[in-house]
């Protein structure tokens, strides 16, 4: 079943299948997964990890401590370098490239640096999810709308990304990533650039998706974020490793004071 | 099969409005005037050498020294011969006006001594010998001589022509394809962004290359039809004029077949640019996870 939007929210979910349709317990498996950059030093070593179908994580660590890496193994815009990654029940760590579309488009993703394609508008930018899957302009239209109010931004769906804020680019950037309502969320920093307000309604529609089905997994440093979820999982990178194997960070720190 | 050819307006922002902007469809009209200028010639080189070949497959000439006094005579014996088809004498004044491109009007002194000249066809199986020998009961003067064997320099020479020409057309082709294949690398280059956030959100490689593919055709196309129409122009012109190979090769014409064949050449060079483009982009994708 795929989602649709009703007033800026899913309706609609069945949560992360396998190909074959079975219902899965865990939508990621990372086992011994390490990651090197060309012959320098491994920027992710000795992964093992399970995220379960349906799921909240927050990803979090320094700076330089491999999350955005981390998250780009989970998008499979990368190939771990040994160890094995299971996505949506699938082993992808050495699938043929022919065969990674079809599990990019359960994930959407938010990007540091919004990944916004400069000379389409707001509304082609959310859009470009559903048009690669195949939707006609007129299964496109409705939803798009929506979903450009829902973040505020229904009178700047003909705005290009230079002519927005950096807020607004991101809030662009998160209606992409959500527009198809995807089984795997992967957000980098998705609040960094928004005010208050509105990371709190970011965070409001996570955890609809959340609650609807997908798993969703946030690198954030935003203390507030993470105390703002109770039934989120920890996953916390030192230095390229996951620094709590064993999980028993699962309760979330208390936000610094005056913290957002 | 021609479904990525439509492009809606939503694919076709995708690569921005940068149609003819830049280099292609001109580079490619320029090889396009030059594929069809030189095709043309290389064509009717070829139905020159064709209905040269042809008209002196089975002809030859007697010439007689001294003149014509008894080419009545001779041109008799000919038709008499056996296996002779067809003969007809060649009058004075018309050898007299063919060498005036040599001689100028010392052509037409009475001084230069010009021979009798009969041409005659001959059937297949014929015997020269025998010809010959019955040539000579009137004239024993005179001497036989093959127009295949004279002509032949000339004919091989036309021929080579015609595949030196045929050779430049595969060239000229093959350059259009090399500067395809940078076009479309250039593409990619300008548009890496947009293809990688496509890909990250789980575009197929086909979906991209059917973006640069439906460009790069769309490019070509205009370009090289501009530039076969100019073509068209200069040719047209040239053979308005009769210069168009005509005194040196006897008025070569184009047929309706070669006509056919030029104006196939824009689409043809369409298509090449389009395949070349498409393999380059996907070689391209394919390094790329």
């Amino acid at each position: 079943m795929r989602v649709s939007w009703q007033g800026g929210e899913p309706v609609a979910s069945d949560g992360a299948r396998s190909e074959g349709g079975r219902k899965l317990s865990q939508v990621a498996e990372f086992d011994s997964v390490g990651l090197r950059y060309g012959t320098g030093a491994e920027v992710l070593r000795d992964l093992d990890f399970r995220l379960a179908n349906g799921g909240f994580y927050f990803l979090t660590g320094p700076s330089g401590a491999g999350k955005t890496s981390l998250l780009k193994l989970l998008y499979l815009a990368q190939r771990p370098t040994r160890g094995r990654i299971r996505l949506f029940g699938e082993e992808l760590s050495e699938a043929p490239r022919d065969s990674l579309p079809q599990f990019r488009r359960r994930i959407g993703v938010v990007f540091q640096d919004f990944r916004l394609i400069r000379h389409l508008s707001a509304f082609d930018n959310v859009a470009l999810p559903l048009r690669i899957a195949g939707a006609t302009e007129e299964q496109v239209e409705g939803p798009v709308r929506e979903m450009l109010a829902w973040v505020g931004l229904a009178d700047r769906a003909s705005a290009r990304p230079p002519t927005l804020s950096g807020g607004e680019q991101q809030r662009v950037a998160i209606a992409r990533a959500v527009i198809n309502r995807p089984d795997l969320l992967v957000a980098d920093e998705p609040t960094g650039n928004v005010d208050a307000e509105m990371a709190q309604r970011l965070l409001h529609l996570f955890s609809s998706l959340n609650r609807l089905g997908t798993t969703v997994v946030v690198a954030t440093h935003d203390v507030g974020l993470i105390s703002a979820t109770p039934g989120a999982k920890l996953i916390r990178l030192e230095n390229g490793a996951v620094a709590d194997p064993t999980g028993s960070l699962r309760n979330p720190p208390q936000p610094a004071r005056g913290a957002s | 099969m021609f479904a990525w050819l439509f492009a809606s307006p939503s694919e076709a922002r995708l690569l921005g409005d940068a149609r003819l902007r830049g280099p292609t469809a001109w580079v490619i009209a320029i090889m396009s005037f030059s594929i069809v200028v030189i095709a043309a010639a290389g064509l009717a080189l070829a139905t020159t050498a064709g209905t040269l070949g042809e008209a002196i497959q089975a002809r030859y000439s007697v010439e007689a020294p001294g003149g014509g006094s008894d080419v009545g005579t001779l041109l008799a014996a000919v038709r008499t011969a056996p296996g002779v088809i067809t003969a007809q004498a060649v009058s004075e004044t018309e050898m007299r006006r063919t060498l005036e491109r040599w001689l100028g009007p010392a052509a037409q002194s009475p001084d230069l001594p010009v021979p009798a000249l009969i041409n005659f066809d001959v059937a297949d199986g014929a015997k020269l010998q025998a010809i010959q020998a019955r040539v000579q009961t009137v004239a024993p003067a005179a001497t036989v001589t093959s127009h295949r064997e004279a002509v032949g320099p000339l004919l091989h020479s036309l021929r080579v022509l015609q595949w030196v020409a045929f050779g430049l057309v595969l060239l000229l082709s093959a350059a259009a394809s090399a500067a395809v294949v940078l076009a479309a690398r250039g593409a990619l280059d300008t548009h890496r962004f947009t293809i990688e956030v496509m890909h990250g959100i789980g575009a197929t490689d086909e979906q991209v290359t059917n973006l640069f593919q439906r460009k790069i055709a769309i490019d070509a196309f205009v370009g090289s039809v501009a530039g076969a129409l100019a073509a068209a122009a200069v040719l047209l012109l040239l053979s308005a004029g009769a210069a168009f190979a005509g005194e040196l090769t006897g008025g070569a014409t184009l047929s309706g077949l070669d006509l056919l064949i030029l104006a196939l050449l824009p689409l043809a060079l369409t298509a090449l640019a389009t395949w070349v483009a498409r393999q380059a982009v996907l070689a391209t994708l394919r390094k790329a996870l």
